[in-house]
């Protein structure tokens, strides 16, 4: 897919993305495709303790769009922070949180990483640096600028990776951010996961202009690039985190992916043909043709995927019984974390 | 005939200035629009221009001159070839009647240390809190800061308060509108720039959703910012981030992830700026479980409670009234000087009557208690300084001692603080009330902007006055 690109105001500057990312080896292809599988699986597993009742209120799976998150966290460092809306699962997954701490939080189990008082929209890990998971659309961004802005007066050399989705980028403090971030260069990396619809509405229908050139008016680069393929993502994504890193200021990447499943577990997702949803599945998975090109033309053995997809399964499995063992709060504990106690 | 040029109200709670310099000398031709003096305000220097034309026939106020009243004549303009005429002393001619503000600075304040108990050291106060007992407030031995003190400003003591904590910690930064280069909007942050750098006293683009957010996420990862809102009436559109994003996000993350952050500015009505930019907001935060409210009226309490706000690992909102803000008091001189949050002040005992007041209603209540005792009432006055964790203890006792209660505040009052308080005694105190509780507010209408109509909507000494007599059943 070709990509687009947005040039910044005054000073264009960037390179054509293409051929700049090294080959990926058979090991590091193979690592994108076990870190895709599992939010591919957990999400699967998540579906299926909602529909038994095990899991509750809003849950957003992340299917389908696990090229994007695999793909820039393949490329971050260690220092970056990450934050984003509600559709959480595969980022916290990906920024290495344990599948058992978040599978526990969606069953409201003390084993979660919230200890069962967020639930999937709301988890966090500082070790991580994983800052949430916010269930305000446009929220996270305004957050997201904010780590940057931390990242900038520690002078850590970290980048804030801020997350929205086509929904978010309509939200008015998108832009104050976008205007912030530029003013004072901040090192943040607005990533716009384009799964082309806010809900039940498609982008079509809620949005002028192309997203990825809303911050030309700002002088912030923006560029468009398919993110069904997680090379595609992981090559735009590192050229676009060593211009924030190295002190350009922000950079917006829209990455064009889809969801298969409705917006909520609650969502019969009547506003799209069965079609459009067959044709991404068949044609366009970032998964199912990794694995094609791993066995077709990186040498790959069938064996040694399948002993992949085992250990994905069985780390899988492993969450959902600990998130349906772990023991639920204790009512004492409605009264706790309310506030941090000034001794 | 002569025109007199009067000291102008540079703005809507001027009510003096110092003329710092003449830009025209006697016998200067004057144009319209050019400049004539410099005056200073408690805020900014600024440049008063010719309205009319002539020649600059005389100054009636030296450069120089300290606290010039508005209205004062401070020169007269002539025209070409006329006499000055009699009337040139200042202070002689009728001046057209501007209302003056009602709030005129009684400066300095004398504020007095009434014995209160200690407090006491309670484990999870936050936890019984919530739970609604009652509890004594946290212990503090305020008299003990008083014996070394110095005077200053409302104004002066949160900028002196937070530029101690900002040496003391790098980690605290100020963010706002105006807030670095302007030097504050209502000069608050005078002189931070100076001393610390753009780095960490940042102006800000006119964006208060955006830039509480970026506050937020800067807390959350590290920080402690002070967030300035020009007037707490903008910080509305900021709330989605002081609530959602501030306030819920510890328990949202099961104890995991804080966000100390201060967010501050002044709080209800100034003078004359009308309903969008004149409203108390304790009320709507105070409503929010995981947000700490204070609202201090004295320079001691403003000093005492940013600092202690500035310390909180939790979200504090900070209340402030830009009408105290030029008033004086005695401020401790002690860098430890930090008001527990949690812990009201009683600024004056009594036996008779209770009344309940935060902010500038304090001055108003007291000015109401001298009254009230001229006329054989002794009333209690007690300063809330916080609102949420409100100090109930307090109140409490104080009702079982007086048996009678008013309630004080710039709010509406439909679940108001005063509405809050009702429900407190109703469920704590009942049985010792000797009359129904009364409530002092504003009324409940958008601020009008017309003087006389302003000035009925607000809560006024009266109107206290007439409150705890009616709880006294006093004629």
């Amino acid at each position: 897919m070709s990509t687009n690109k947005s040039k910044p105001m005054k000073k264009p500057h960037l390179k054509s993305i293409s051929n700049t990312s090294p080959d990926p080896t058979p090991e590091e292809m193979k690592q994108l495709y076990r870190d895709m599988l599992l939010i591919r699986r957990f999400e699967e597993k998540a579906g299926q303790l909602y529909g038994m009742g095990l899991i509750g209120g809003f849950c957003h799976l992340y299917i389908g769009q696990e090229a994007v998150v695999t793909g820039i966290n393949s490329v971050q460092l260690e220092q970056d922070t990450v934050v984003t809306t509600y559709r959480d699962h595969g980022h916290m997954l990906a920024k290495g949180m344990h599948p058992r701490g978040v599978m526990a939080e969606l069953t409201g189990r003390a084993g979660g990483y919230s200890r069962g008082k967020g639930g999937s929209m709301h988890m966090f890990s500082q070790e991580k640096g994983f800052y949430g998971g916010h269930g305000i659309v446009g929220a996270s961004t305004a957050i997201g600028t904010g780590l940057a802005f931390t990242h900038k007066y520690k002078g850590d050399g970290g980048v804030a990776v801020s997350y929205m989705g086509d929904g978010s980028a309509n939200q008015g403090q998108v832009a104050e951010c976008y205007n912030m971030a530029a003013l004072w260069k901040l090192p943040c990396l607005y990533v716009i996961e384009n799964n082309q619809y806010g809900m039940g509405t498609s982008v079509k229908r809620s949005s002028a202009g192309q997203l990825y050139s809303r911050g030309s008016g700002f002088g912030i680069p923006g560029e468009q690039v398919d993110g069904m393929d997680v090379f595609t993502v992981q090559s735009a994504a590192r050229q676009a985190l060593d211009y924030v890193r190295s002190g350009n200021g922000p950079y917006i990447l829209e990455v064009m992916t889809y969801r298969y499943r409705g917006h909520s577990m609650s969502d019969p997702a009547k506003y799209r043909t069965k079609e459009e949803v067959e044709d991404m599945k068949e044609n366009r998975d970032p998964i199912a043709n990794l694995r094609v090109k791993m066995l077709t033309e990186a040498g790959v053995t069938e064996d040694s995927l399948k002993a992949v997809e085992k250990e994905i399964k069985e780390i899988v499995n492993d969450a959902a019984d600990f998130a349906t063992s772990s023991p639920e709060l204790p009512p004492e504990e409605l009264w706790t974390d309310i506030l941090i106690e000034v001794a | 005939m002569p025109t007199h040029i009067l000291m102008p109200a540079l703005s809507p709670t001027m009510t003096e200035g110092n003329l710092a310099r003449w830009m025209k000398n006697e016998g200067d031709t004057v144009k319209a629009g050019d400049v004539l003096a410099e005056i200073e305000t408690d805020k900014a220097t600024m440049e008063v221009e010719a309205v009319d034309e002539g020649i600059m026939g005389k100054i009636l106020i030296p450069a120089g001159t300290q606290s010039v009243a508005v209205n004062t004549p401070i020169a007269v303009l002539v025209d070409e070839g006329e006499s000055l005429g009699e009337d040139t002393r200042a202070g002689t001619v009728d001046i057209p009647c501007v209302p003056q503000s009602k709030t005129m600075p009684d400066s300095p304040v004398a504020t007095q240390m009434v014995g209160q108990p200690a407090g006491k050291a309670i484990k999870n106060r936050d936890i019984l809190y919530a739970q609604g007992a009652v509890i004594e407030p946290p212990i503090f031995d305020e008299a003990k800061f008083f014996t070394s003190t110095t005077q200053k400003t409302v104004r002066e003591a949160l900028r002196d308060a937070m530029a101690e904590e900002m040496r003391a910690d790098d980690k605290v930064y100020i963010m706002g509108e105006e807030v670095a280069e302007y030097n504050g909007a209502y000069k608050v942050t005078q002189g931070l720039l100076d001393e610390f750098g753009a780095k960490r006293v940042i102006d800000t683009p006119i964006t208060e959703h955006g830039f509480a957010g970026l506050a937020v996420g800067s807390a959350m990862s590290g920080l402690k910012p002070i967030v300035e809102f020009m007037t707490m009436n903008f910080a509305m559109q900021a709330i989605d981030h002081i609530i959602n994003s501030a306030a819920k996000t510890l328990y949202m993350a099961g104890g995991q992830l804080g966000c100390p952050i201060v967010f501050r500015g002044p709080n209800g009505a100034a003078a004359r700026v009308a309903a969008q930019h004149s409203q108390c907001f304790a009320s709507w935060y105070a409503h929010v479980p995981g947000l700490k409210v204070v609202s201090p009226w004295s320079s001691s309490d403003a000093a005492g409670l940013i600092k202690a706000a500035i310390r909180d690992p939790n979200p504090v909102v900070v209340l402030e009234n830009e009408l105290m803000y030029g008033q004086s008091f005695d401020v401790p001189t002690d860098p430890d000087y930090v008001i527990p949050i949690g812990r009201a002040k009683i600024e004056r005992a009594g036996k008779d009557v209770t009344i309940v007041a935060f902010s500038i209603m304090v001055g108003k209540a007291l000015k109401a208690s001298e009254k009230l005792s001229e006329m054989g009432i002794d009333a209690e006055v007690i300063n809330l300084r916080t609102i949420r964790p409100l100090d109930r203890y307090t109140i409490l006792e104080s009702v079982k001692k007086t048996g009678r209660i008013v309630t004080c505040e710039e709010g509406w009052p439909f679940a108001g603080i005063g509405a809050e308080i009702a429900a407190l005694i109703g469920e704590h105190a009942f049985d010792y009330l000797d009359a129904p509780l009364a409530r002092v507010h504003a009324a409940d209408v958008p601020l009008p902007y017309a003087a006389n109509l302003e000035a009925l909507a607000l809560p006024q000494v009266d109107e206290i006055i007439h409150a705890a007599k009616k709880v006294c059943y006093a004629s």
